[in-house]
């Protein structure tokens, strides 16, 4: 048989093609991996976008004195009697005189037309009547919440054909509304309740937001930034500068390995068991939520605080000594300061790892429906102890609700939350790459 | 504990005014040379500032303790006790300077106390942890039979009483949704892992590492919407419905198939360190014998990393099991014993949150039972962890 070097021989060529197969096993494996990214970003970001846009009405309201202020003094306390079920009629009026001078004809009732205006809508109103009792007896112009099937009509999540098998609206609601739309009356904008305003019930989702949640997530941020972050880094120095090599530091350094393999939600029976039941502090509240996630992310923190401190080189200590520094201050007047990057970035991803944590959360009871901004103090409940809940427990607990708008809703608040991720990680790369040194 | 939060303000005000009594009293003692002090002024400050808050504070704790333990709240008596011992700190700290005090050392025994009791929080966690579990576990037992809890074959937690609590089908689930996402994530990740390692040039090695990186961030509630919302509906209607095996979205294999993408990072970087470790003289021996890349990578390279890469699919094991979210929001609640990936079943931790959320009693054994799960939970995940780093540890002690 005639051999060349420049001709493989049969086995040769096997062996290459293996080689080319084994290859394309490994790209495609990097290509699945990104793929399965770019679809879970995608997915998240097509179903969420919207939630950032909302449809207003702009309707003029008459708000005759007699149907809002029945004694006539303008004295708000007087007026707050009247709920928002006695402005739902002015709404009603409104929308339906409003259709008419749009020279639009509709066989709906008037009922069916006030339905298309959110029942947020009147609690709006209200609020704007008593700050301002002067409104009264004038016609003013306000923009109001479109309810959830109009909102979902105009984003494209329902469509004439679905309304037409639902019991909350009616293909003929969605004709006058793109009527209305055309004529300039009904409009989209950008959505800044979703940010502030606080969750909603079941049957408004278009008024529902993140205020509360955001609100409670960094209440339990700062828990966890004033209690992880001198622990964390007390507990570093100590097991890296100080502790003797014995067996309890061996115990303390085993276990806080073990430590941050433990399931998080075992945390939240812990803070259930402790913190609840036993210390007895508030439940639901960001005290206990902080506390929870700060035992969570300790470990993360001294592993990254350990680290940063073995990476300043041991001559700096032995120049600290050698001028007649103790210990303790080489150790904070020196290490510390030249460790303080990497302790500053391993903390910030501790806390974005908190950020993003749910299991725990659920245990403590911060799935609790909260309509009532927390304060940070009051004497009844203490620091940070009245009932509050969470971004990442916000979207569990909208996830849970049939309405498919809250399904977006959801998705809305995922990309917020990713938004602080990527804001917190953007921050601690920024940090590594500025100020880090190589000795 | 309330009512000793106007001692500790008065103690905190008290240190900060000892703070500065006792700089100037160092300068008075010196007589104006502060060379003759063998230590400076601000370290008498400081030692006074630590000798006043630090045992007050240390006494707060015990009380707090103490009134939780006995049920009563803390009374005058306590807030006495932790006024005398600061102004006693106080007092006796500024009394010691002398010239020749080593506030120094005392003031630096007080911060090494306080850098030791802060280490020890973390083995307070851990027997906080065992004990609130073992305290909850014990009580269920008492009113529960523990054979039928571990050998039971059916879960139906009743609130009216009579219920059957068996771990089994909890188990099943468990171990069946990690099985499946360890099938995807494994290879994926290992092959990811192979080709970043070994093949791959700088430019794709600096997208994709971090772009594989990028999921490992992210929260885990986003891949149980993602599982709920996209890949549920997407598995149903393409696999599960057309060839009849079951109409919901919620199933292991939802579960199984997000919670291996949520892996795959974990086992790439695990894997990488590892294959990175082994060194390069033996891949330059195979390759100088002849062998192609890939028969050094199966032959040499894998063999020799093996023992970290189980390591590392172990721990990713662990943390499959003791995964919340995704198996919340894409396995479904009703347990079950079944071979069908396409049904929905349920975990030990889905069973946790929803025995430990609403409304709980902490007498009934439907509540109790949580506590029950989460220490095998935590014993299960806790054996896999020790058991891989054992693993991960007598490894890499080969090579150096």
């Amino acid at each position: 048989m005639k051999t060349s070097l420049l001709a493989s021989d049969a086995r040769t060529k096997k062996r290459n093609a293996a080689e080319a197969r084994f290859k394309a096993y490994g790209l495609s494996a990097i290509v699945v991996a990104m793929l399965a990214l770019a679809i879970l970003l995608t997915s998240v970001l097509t179903n969420g976008l919207s939630s950032f846009q909302q449809t207003f009405i702009a309707l003029p309201v008459e708000l005759s004195a007699e149907r809002v202020d029945k004694q006539g003094n303008r004295d708000p306390a007087e007026m707050a009697k009247t709920t928002t079920i006695g402005y739902a009629p002015l709404l009603r009026d409104a929308i339906v005189a409003e259709v008419e001078r749009q020279g639009l004809t509709t066989e709906m009732s008037d009922k069916d037309l006030g339905d298309m205006i959110s029942k947020e809508a009147a609690a709006t109103v209200r609020n704007r009547v008593l700050a301002n009792p002067d409104l009264v007896g004038e016609t003013v112009t306000f923009d109001l919440l479109a309810a959830g099937r109009i909102d979902g009509y105009f984003k494209g999540r329902v469509t004439l054909e679905s309304a037409a098998l639902d019991g909350n609206t009616s293909p003929e609601a969605l004709m006058i509304a793109q009527e209305l739309a055309d004529a300039g009356v009904i409009e989209t904008k950008f959505n800044w309740n979703f940010f502030t305003a606080p969750d909603a019930s079941v049957q408004r989702p278009e008024a529902a937001g993140l205020g509360v949640a955001i609100l409670g997530s960094l209440y339990m941020m700062l828990v966890v930034l004033f209690l992880a972050l001198p622990i964390g880094v007390a507990s570093s120095i100590y097991l890296e500068e100080f502790a003797p090599k014995n067996r309890i530091t061996d115990i303390i350094e085993v276990n806080i390995s073990n430590l941050a393999a433990v399931p998080s939600i075992v945390y939240g029976i812990l803070g259930l068991a402790i913190f609840i039941n036993f210390m007895e502090f508030n439940q639901s509240s960001p005290l206990v939520g902080g506390l929870v996630l700060t035992l969570m992310t300790l470990p993360t923190i001294i592993i990254s605080t350990r680290a940063a401190l073995k990476s300043v080189p041991p001559s700096i200590r032995d120049a600290a000594l050698g001028v007649g520094a103790s210990k303790m201050q080489s150790v904070f007047h020196h290490v510390l300061p030249l460790a303080a990057p990497g302790i500053l970035t391993g903390t910030i991803i501790g806390l974005a790892q908190a950020l993003g944590e749910t299991a725990p959360l659920l245990l403590i009871g911060m799935v609790a429906f909260v309509r009532e901004y927390p304060a940070a103090y009051t004497p009844e409940a203490g620091l940070f102890g009245e009932a509050s809940t969470a971004l990442p427990v916000q979207v569990f607990n909208w996830t849970q609700r049939s309405d498919p708008a809250f399904v977006e809703r959801a998705s809305g608040a995922i990309i917020t939350l990713l938004v602080f991720l990527l804001i917190m990680n953007a921050v601690a790369i920024y940090l590594r790459r500025r100020f880090e040194r190589r000795w | 504990m309330q009512s000793l939060t106007t001692p500790l303000l008065l103690i905190f005000a008290l240190a900060v005014i000892g703070y500065f009594l006792a700089k100037s009293r160092a300068l008075h003692v010196a007589g104006g040379d502060i060379r003759t002090l063998v230590s400076l002024p601000n370290q008498h400050a400081l030692n006074t500032a630590l000798s006043t808050i630090v045992p007050p504070a240390a006494a707060v704790l015990l009380f707090a303790l103490y009134a939780r333990l006995t049920g009563g709240e803390p009374n005058w008596f306590f807030s006495l006790v932790i006024l005398g011992l600061g102004v006693t700190g106080c007092a006796l700290s500024l009394i010691g300077i002398k010239t020749d005090s080593r506030a120094r050392t005392y003031a630096e025994r007080w911060i090494l106390g306080l850098l030791i009791f802060a280490s020890s929080i973390a083995i307070l966690t851990t027997i906080g942890i065992v004990f609130s579990m073992l305290f909850e576990t014990f009580n269920f037992f008492g009113q529960y039979d523990w054979r039928d809890f571990f050998f039971s074959l059916s879960w139906s937690p009743n609130f009216r009483g009579n219920s059957d609590l068996g771990i089994i089908p909890l188990l099943w689930g468990t171990l069946y949704v990690s099985f499946i996402a360890l099938l995807f994530a494994v290879p994926i990740g290992l092959f990811a892992a192979i080709y970043l390692s070994e093949y791959a040039g700088p430019r794709l090695r600096s997208i994709a590492k971090p772009a594989i990186e990028v999921l490992a961030g992210i929260p885990t509630i986003v891949y149980g919407l993602f599982a709920l919302i996209t890949v549920g509906p997407l598995l149903r209607d393409v696999f599960a419905e057309p060839m009849g095996l079951g109409q919901s979205a919620s199933s292991v294999m939802t579960a199984g198939l997000v919670m291996g993408i949520m892996l795959i990072p974990f086992v790439s970087s695990l894997s990488d360190d590892i294959i990175n470790a082994v060194p390069q003289a033996m891949r330059d021996g195979s390759l100088g014998l002849g062998a192609t890349p890939s028969e050094t990578i199966r032959q040499v390279v894998i063999p020799a990393a093996l023992p970290g890469i189980v390591g590392a699919v172990l721990l990713a094991a662990s943390r499959a099991i003791g995964e919340t979210m995704i198996v919340v929001l894409g396995a479904g609640a009703a347990a079950r014993l079944s071979l069908n990936p396409f049904e929905a079943m349920t975990t030990v931790t889905v069973k946790i949150v929803s025995q430990l959320t609403g409304d709980t009693d902490f007498a009934s054994p439907e509540t109790l039972v949580a506590f029950a799960l989460g220490l095998t939970l935590f014993v299960i995940t806790l054996g896999l962890n020790v058991f891989a780093l054992y693993i991960v540890r007598k490894y890499r002690e080969q090579y150096e």
